[in-house]
């Protein structure tokens, strides 16, 4: 009775709580048609200005075709896929360490190795060389891993969307199609000059 | 008499098969014009191959709508398992039906006569002519109104019989709803009616090749505009679209009155949502558009302002009148589409509210103004 802890809570008409952050309105606003046109001429002239656009034959819309059309803004450091670099006659640098697969958190890269006898230099190359996409998490510690800087992120992505994971791989061939025309650190040959034991 | 059987059915035969078209088209266009709205690309991915090629025709997807049609009629039947059985069933006929049934006043052509078509045809038919419009009714109109209001009845049963709470709740804000909004409609049309003395709808198409002031063409949307604006509100709520589409609201009620109906069955409310947006379009164009006619054109051919007369053979204008009658109904539907996809979802309360306090007196406003000023004019 006297303050034992007891609140009284005193029963009358509901009360709507007010907001702090309660919209205000304009009268222009409440009329609402007016709001309601402008808000219509905004969709209608977007609306509009695409369909011109793709009547003239241009592309009307901010979005990409996937996988057929590649976004033109990715970022120069994207890590996007893997590319192995290559030696002037265009066997992989790689020399089948296994360093990426050891370093990849994922465990994507498989590689086999194989003895080539012809390059006493480098006797131990890459037979198979697969890295799988579908768990591949880019993070490009394979890169950082790599002794011989034969692996490399460019920023373009895979173009892999597939049916299953098992057609989500990259093997040999398509990482090696990486050619460059000017590389800091070494020198290729033009195109078509390279030839396998021509600067032997 | 065997003459009046083949023009019949085949009038019969196109506007149907115009509405089908327009409730498949129309779901590519929603489609489409929402992405364009939105900066996007739209649905692109249905294509059909043509077999033994590996040509595949896209279409700019097309053919989407043919595979949702595909998918609809080939998924279960799933049935609740407790519901009014009968109810049930015709539930989904009986919102569909009124919707195919309105179009059969509605004129999309001016008069045919077919001996002036072709000279093989005069020798059967005579001077037989007939307006292009399936019923030729009187009360064409009040058709309308009697068959859009048997909709409801529709959607009510479907929500009562499905045995579900949200169904229920879907039915019980559609009635409301379509019964405000009715009487809105019915409300807005009355000040047209006034004007043009008849609710034939030949009779009021016709009326509009006329010219008003001297250089405006006698639409109906310069006579009565306020009308035209209540009349596209209103029928954008009868037909349950956003921002009306309270009675079926995916966020609060899962699907309405249609939760529990799957396969063709849901289909054919969706089906009748979009022929009735072609509805609205084309009874919108009569009403307010100059129907099937060009601006100053009528059956003869064109009469500008000026007193300058362009004399049409009687070929060209009734495919011009098709012609028109299809292009302003399409842009119609999607200056529907357009609304559904800017406006967001009124509350519930805020929509009695809307038909209520805002434009019923709009409307009863607008039926005094008209009738003052008919009675003046006409004395």
């Amino acid at each position: 009775m006297d303050g034992a802890g007891i609140e009284i809570v005193k029963s009358g008409p509901y009360r709507r709580k007010q907001y702090w952050n309660r919209p205000t309105m304009s009268w222009w606003e409440k009329a609402y048609l007016p709001e309601v046109v402008r808000g219509l001429v905004i969709t209608g002239g977007v609306f509009l200005k695409n369909m011109a656009r793709w009547i003239t034959l241009r592309k009307g819309a901010l979005t990409t075709y996937y996988p057929e059309e590649t976004r033109a803004d990715y970022a120069r450091r994207n890590r996007g896929k893997h590319v192995l670099t290559q030696r002037p006659d265009g066997r992989p640098q790689c020399i089948a360490c296994n360093m990426c697969a050891t370093v990849c958190p994922a465990k994507v890269i498989e590689i086999e190795a194989a003895f080539d006898p012809d390059d006493p230099v480098h006797p131990k190359y890459p037979a198979r060389f697969e890295i799988d996409y579908s768990r591949c998490i880019f993070c490009g510690l394979c890169v950082e891993a790599c002794p011989e800087d034969a692996i490399r992120m460019v920023k373009e992505v895979p173009d892999l969307p597939a049916h299953d994971r098992h057609h989500m791989w990259l093997s040999l061939d398509e990482l090696l199609t990486w050619q460059p025309q000017r590389d800091v650190a070494k020198p290729y040959p033009a195109k078509g000059a390279a030839s396998r034991g021509g600067q032997r | 008499m065997m003459q009046d059987l083949v023009v019949s059915l085949v009038f019969i035969g196109y506007a149907v098969g115009v509405l089908l078209l327009f409730g498949t088209v129309l779901t590519w266009v929603e489609r489409k014009q929402a992405a364009l709205m939105s900066d996007r690309i739209g649905a692109n991915r249905a294509y059909v191959r043509i077999p033994f090629t590996h040509i595949k025709l896209v279409w700019w997807g097309l053919f989407h709508g043919l595979a949702d049609g595909l998918k609809m009629m080939l998924k279960e039947d799933f049935r609740p398992n407790a519901y009014d059985r009968f109810a049930y069933a015709i539930a989904p006929w009986v919102v569909f039906t009124p919707v195919l049934l309105v179009f059969s006043v509605i004129p999309f052509g001016g008069l045919l006569v077919p001996a002036k078509l072709a000279p093989a045809l005069s020798s059967w038919f005579g001077d037989r002519s007939y307006p292009m419009q399936i019923a030729r009714v009187d009360a064409g109109l009040l058709v309308v109104f009697a068959f859009g209001g048997l909709t409801i009845v529709g959607a009510m049963l479907a929500g009562w019989s499905s045995s579900n709470k949200f169904s229920l709740l879907g039915a019980l804000r559609a009635g409301s709803q379509m019964i405000s909004y009715e009487l809105i409609m019915g409300l807005t049309v009355l000040g047209l009616i006034l004007i043009y003395g008849t609710v034939d709808l030949t009779h009021i198409a016709q009326q509009q090749s006329g010219v008003l002031l001297g250089f405006l063409p006698a639409w109906g949307i310069f006579l009565q505009p306020f009308a035209a604006i209540l009349f596209l509100t209103a029928a954008i709520a009868e037909n349950k679209r956003i921002p009306f589409d309270l009675p079926e609201a995916e966020s609060e009620l899962i699907a309405g009155y249609y939760t529990e109906y799957s396969a063709m069955k849901m289909g054919l409310f969706m089906f009748a949502e979009f022929i009735e947006i072609a509805i609205i379009a084309a009874l919108f164009t009569t009403l307010f558009l100059g129907g099937y006619n060009l601006p100053f054109m009528t059956d003869e051919g064109f009469s500008f302002p000026g007193g300058h007369v362009v004399p049409l053979s009687h070929t060209t204008v009734v495919l011009l009148q098709l012609v028109v009658f299809l292009v302003k109904v399409l842009i119609m539907s999607s200056f529907q589409i357009l609304v559904r996809w800017t406006l967001p979802r009124f509350r519930w309360d805020q929509l009695l509210r809307f038909a209520w306090r805002f434009m019923f007196p709009l409307a009863l406003t607008n039926l005094v103004v008209t009738a003052v000023v008919v009675w003046t004019v006409q004395g």
